[in-house]
């Protein structure tokens, strides 16, 4: 995803990491502090607690009750109806549509968006320091656009009359594509949109990679070479293994991040994604501010957060085996 | 390589760089367009032949766009947000990540993979609950309720990315400074916060920028009345339809300002990043 949608940082683990002291390095911490740190925390668990926390047991009850709009006016108090919500959801074929759509979609933006990141960056490694200059500049200009201003270019990059692409392609011999509506059907339009999604994704992952490919030791591509190692021999056998842990992490975090795409289609769309749109999180938005039915949009939510645990559980396992979170 | 002759070796450059400007042309050209038909007549935007090269220069379409709906009001707005949303964050976020860098207790493990899961959480998940709980607080449409709520993506931010700063601190300057007499408030002030500063100007420019750039949030929590920057641009439709070139006059006045703001901090964060610190 772009800048904007990198909310989320990541760390990078010194690849070559020096072997650890002998001595475990808690000691030098400061011990007995008794409740210090805590206080130094209250600030910030207090405000996590409240925003973060409570929505997230609400999500949980929310899901349980029937919420509608006159529980949201208070008129009715929330019942609970138990597993009504999501029997109702997953009973209902369109949802499974939108779950396979959702996947389909999410894996395209972050396959292309890993292979992409991977070639750019190994081809960074190959060019003139100015080449390498220019591109940095291109990537991270697109790093920093926010989403909104991405997708605004974007929508007038593939507009059906004026669009510089429908004229670009029209110069083509036997090609007219002038008046050519990318939108007109869901597959091609959310080609575009994932298009837009690579294209403001790939500059983090560009940048995270090259950061780590500076940590591959020449020596030992050299070694391989030297045992007679093609090109991709090397790479395969040598820069992938020493990359993986943080390939692991980029391709988790896009992942998620491409899951829960949301304004890029919202806003394409004219803020009314056509049935053949939707994906989870516009679905889950679409039950719960447009149909008004709070209760399945939590439902429809939740499911994608439970769909989304066993990634995150490889981001953390990632982390604590690195051991950034000692 | 090292067996090809030089002048196959200069060939293959050649060949690498051709490739990269390929990807500089690709990776660069929405962001060319944008401004190519932000500064082009309004007529020459909707020629069915369009140029790639610029046509002629004009100021027309900025002062169209600020014509068609209340531009300053959004950006106050969105500044005031962004702002208080930094100085909370950072203020809040140094002291946990102090306290998750420099102290050992019990529970600290629990802190960090809470505050690392927190931030895995898609945003777009939380807005019903979210929504509803702002409702409860009559927090509805108002800018300290979207303040308090940015909060959920910044602060895991902050708190992440100042550890990283900190870790990098030797420990042994603040040692050194308590064996001369300081307190440990005295040391942190003295010693940990000047060394800290840049990271934290850095962690506050791209915090801010999330802040600026972020949308959902902006448009389910204000009404129209009171909506921010980015709302702004993505309601940007008129009766008449959308008038592309006014649009990316628009488009450009919300992203030049950020896109230097992120091009000045991400060599900084760059270098966080292969120091094994942070990168975001």
């Amino acid at each position: 995803m772009s800048a904007a949608d990198t909310t989320t940082p990541t760390e990078v683990p010194p690849l070559m990491s020096v072997p650890p002291p002998s001595a475990p390095p808690t000691p030098r911490r400061r011990r007995g502090s008794g409740a210090t740190p805590w206080l130094l925390l209250a600030p910030c668990l207090l405000i996590l607690g409240l925003v973060m926390g409570y929505p997230l047991v609400r999500l949980v009850t929310l899901s349980f009750q029937k919420f509608g709009q006159s529980q949201l006016w208070g008129f009715l108090p929330a019942d609970w109806i138990g597993f009504d919500n999501f029997t109702a959801v997953l009973g209902d074929g369109e949802f499974w549509t939108v779950v396979v759509r959702t996947i389909v979609f999410a894996a395209g933006c972050v396959i292309f968006t890993m292979v992409a990141g991977m070639l750019i960056a190994l081809l960074l490694q190959r060019v003139s320091g100015w080449v390498k200059t220019l591109v940095n500049i291109a990537l991270v200009a697109s790093w920093g656009m926010p989403i909104i201003v991405a997708t605004t270019v974007f929508k007038w990059l593939f507009d059906a009359d004026y669009g510089i692409l429908n004229a670009l392609l029209s110069k083509l011999p036997g090609v007219e594509m002038i008046g050519h509506n990318w939108f007109a059907s869901g597959p091609q339009g959310l080609a575009v949109i994932m298009l837009l999604v690579v294209w403001g994704a790939v500059p983090f992952v560009v940048i995270t990679l090259s950061a780590g490919l500076t940590q591959v030791p020449a020596e030992l591509e050299e070694a391989a070479r030297l045992d007679g190692a093609g090109a991709w021999g090397v790479f395969r056998h040598v820069t992938l293994p020493i990359l993986k842990p943080i390939i692991v992490m980029l391709t988790t975090l896009s992942v998620i991040w491409d899951m829960g795409v949301f304004p890029q289609v919202f806003v394409m769309r004219g803020g009314h994604p056509e049935p053949e749109f939707q994906i989870l999180p516009t679905y889950s938005y679409d039950r719960a501010f447009v149909v008004n039915d709070y209760g399945q949009g939590s439902a429809i939510a939740l499911i994608t957060v439970l769909l989304l645990l066993g990634v995150v559980a490889v981001y953390m396992r990632q982390m604590l085996k690195i051991g950034e979170v000692e | 390589m090292s067996t090809l002759a030089p002048a196959g070796r200069r060939r293959s450059k050649a060949g690498w760089n051709l490739l990269g400007l390929l990807v500089f042309a690709t990776a660069g050209f929405p962001v060319y367009w944008m401004l190519n038909t932000a500064f082009k007549p309004a007529k020459d935007a909707i020629d069915p032949d369009p140029s790639l090269l610029p046509t002629g220069l004009t100021l027309g379409n900025f002062s169209r766009a600020l014509d068609i709906a209340d531009f300053w009001g959004p950006v106050g707005r969105s500044l005031i947000v962004s702002l208080s949303v930094v100085a909370i964050g950072i203020a809040v976020g140094t002291l946990a990540a102090l306290a998750i860098s420099r102290f050992a207790f019990r529970g600290r493990k629990v802190v960090i993979v809470g505050i690392l899961a927190v931030q895995m959480i898609p945003l777009i998940a939380m807005i019903i609950p979210v929504f509803l709980l702002l409702n409860d607080l009559d927090q509805y449409d108002k800018l300290s309720g979207l303040i308090i709520t940015y909060l959920t993506f910044i602060l895991p931010f902050t708190v992440w990315t100042l550890r990283g700063f900190i870790v990098n601190i030797p420990k042994e300057l603040e040692e050194a400074a308590m064996v001369d007499g300081c307190s440990p408030t005295g040391a942190f002030l003295r010693v940990v916060f000047p060394l800290l500063a840049p990271g934290m100007v850095a962690t506050s420019v791209y915090a801010f920028v999330q802040a600026w750039n972020e949308y959902l949030y902006a448009l389910m929590l204000l009404s129209q009345k009171n909506q921010t920057a980015t709302v702004w641009l993505g309601n940007f439709t008129t009766k008449h339809g959308t008038e592309y070139a006014p649009m990316m006059a628009g488009s450009t006045m919300m992203a030049v300002p950020i896109v230097v703001l992120f091009l000045l901090v991400q060599r900084k964060m760059a270098a966080g990043l292969t120091a094994g610190a942070v990168k975001g």
